[in-house]
């Protein structure tokens, strides 16, 4: 095989799937579960669930270590250091609202929020809407050719009526990273806050929140291998202070009173209610296992997957790639025929793409396109995985064409 | 209650089916002998809403039975609104509401693009067929 993935037997799932004749290439929009994860879950609820922050009893003390004990994990994988906080939400999506609803109180009627072109709806609604109930203008940053925020663009409209940025570190459509460090430099320079939706760029090599320099980075746990129900929101310590209580209950609280009640500060203060605890755990077994690989070695074997990908695609007839995808996936459309009519193919010959806008839909429309189909990559899938996929791929044009 | 000609026809060709290809090709068939809706009738007013694909779907009764008419971009969609409309048109108004629909998928060996991962969009025409039927009640 050219392209085999020595990680491959980690992950129970895909064995699994491929007695099941299924070829799993949908990672961006979810991943496969390392054993190790597999392992954590059952270890903890059948060694004693209990629940977290408080409790005085033992199996209370044993959950609220491991809980914690994640916490500093993905403070480590972060490289956050003591420059900020990592508070435990139920997905990225969450977090972005968390911040939307947080920060409200910092616009004024006129303010701008600058986004992109190529936003996920997680991080185009939440400002969106803000907008709408703050009378804010909401800027949307355009793309090149590429598909990469157009710096030029970015420039002109990143100003001093910016009061925050938030941006996409890696594509989920395009598979393009945008240009973070000169957006961040441009926002920062105008005393915008910065926001940056890492749900996509986490998955791919390893990311400083500290060299970033970025006010608040947002990823899910269930992309990055991890358990679903779990998002990570990652803030620097000046900004949390910007952060206003949102969801309240549970042991966010301080002092509570029939008619008044004091928060705690961050992370406790921002996870109200029973956190998604064996979420939360399964996410520290897995980046346990994610630190025990060759980092280096990952990253040379994605990028030549995705070279192959992109390779066989653009060697085929009347296919047309979307953008300059850089890692992770390649999205495509085929002249002459509909994605739905690929997709529905590719699903009877058990190819496990995504096929539609892709929480996108406004990329989408202005690519004046109704939808795409998406293969997306992990670090177990290997060149079978993409053979199968071709073939299928030139069977399904051999009869749709 | 007996089936429509067009049903039976398409029963027994989709039963006799070997695989995946030759029920995906025999779909396209089906699809391409759709009669084309009128410009007029594609129209956001006929659209079916949640579907990966434009459909439009139109229907009326005549005499008491009914007749619908759709149409797709989509080929695949195109393919599976024809057996849906094979079954249903001629029908009366009491017997529409007393098919069973994913039942007649099921018969067909299609029973899998109903599943509600799906989004095709064919549980969003048969949804849509069951409201005109019932403003029609």
């Amino acid at each position: 095989m050219l392209v085999p993935s020595p990680w491959r037997a980690d992950f129970p799932a895909i064995a699994t799937l491929q007695r099941q004749d299924q070829t799993y290439l949908d990672s961006a929009a979810t991943a496969q579960k390392p054993q190790a994860l597999l392992d954590a879950i059952s270890h903890y609820y059948a060694n004693g669930a209990a629940n977290v922050h408080r409790a005085q009893h033992l199996p209370g003390a044993h959950a609220t270590q491991a809980f914690e004990d994640s916490r500093s994990k993905v403070a480590q994988w972060l490289n956050a250091g003591d420059s900020g906080q990592v508070v435990f939400t139920h997905g990225a999506t969450s977090a972005l609202n968390l911040l939307a609803y947080g920060l409200e109180h910092l616009f004024n009627a006129g303010d701008e929020i600058a986004i992109s072109a190529l936003e996920h709806h997680a991080n185009l609604l939440p400002w969106q809407q803000l907008a709408k109930r703050c009378a804010l203008t909401l800027v949307v940053l355009p793309l090149d050719d590429d598909g990469v925020i157009d710096l030029q663009a970015a420039a002109s409209l990143i100003g001093p009526r910016t009061r925050l940025l938030a941006v996409s570190q890696l594509s989920n459509v395009l598979g393009t990273w945008q240009p973070l460090e000169a957006l961040l430099t441009l926002a920062q320079a105008n005393g915008a806050l910065t926001v940056v939706d890492g749900a996509q760029g986490i998955v791919h090599g390893r990311h400083d929140v500290q060299a970033l320099g970025c006010d608040f980075y947002v990823f899910s746990s269930h992309k990055l291998y991890g358990p679903d129900g779990v998002g990570v929101l990652f803030g620097r310590n000046a900004a949390l202070h910007h952060l206003r209580h949102w969801q309240f209950g549970g042991e966010m609280v301080q002092q509570a009173d029939y008619q008044g009640a004091s928060f705690r500060p961050a992370p406790l203060g921002f996870e109200a209610g029973t956190p998604p605890i064996a979420g939360v755990i399964g996410l520290g077994a897995t980046l346990d296992y994610l630190s025990s690989l060759d980092q280096h070695a990952v990253t040379t074997h994605e990028a030549a997957l995705h070279d192959y990908l992109l390779r066989g695609l653009k060697a085929r007839n009347g296919v047309r790639v979307l953008g300059s995808p850089q890692a992770a996936l390649v999205s495509f459309v085929v002249d002459g025929v509909h994605n739905a009519d690929l997709a529905h193919l590719l699903t009877e010959q058990g190819i496990a793409v995504r096929a539609g806008h892709h929480c996108a839909m406004p990329l989408l429309k202005a690519m004046h396109l109704s939808g795409a189909i998406r293969v997306s990559l992990a670090l177990y899938n290997d060149s079978d995985d993409l053979e199968r996929f071709f073939e299928a791929l030139d069977q399904a044009l051999d009869m749709l064409r | 209650m007996s089936l429509p000609v067009d049903a039976m026809a398409a029963l027994q060709a989709f039963q006799a089916v070997g695989g995946w290809e030759q029920r995906a090709r025999m779909l396209m068939q089906w699809g391409e002998r759709l009669p084309a809706l009128a410009d007029d009738e594609k129209v956001d007013a006929n659209l079916v809403q949640g579907c990966e694909s434009l459909v439009w779907l139109v229907g009326h009764l005549q005499d008491g039975h009914w007749q619908f008419a759709a149409s797709s971009e989509a080929r695949m969609i195109r393919g599976l609104v024809a057996l849906l409309l094979a079954r249903v048109n001629g029908v009366s108004a009491d017997e529409l509401q007393a098919v069973d629909l994913p039942g007649w998928f099921a018969q067909l060996g299609l029973s899998r693009q109903l599943s509600p991962s799906r989004t095709n969009g064919l549980n969003a025409v048969l949804q849509r067929m069951r409201e005109l039927s019932h403003t029609h009640n």
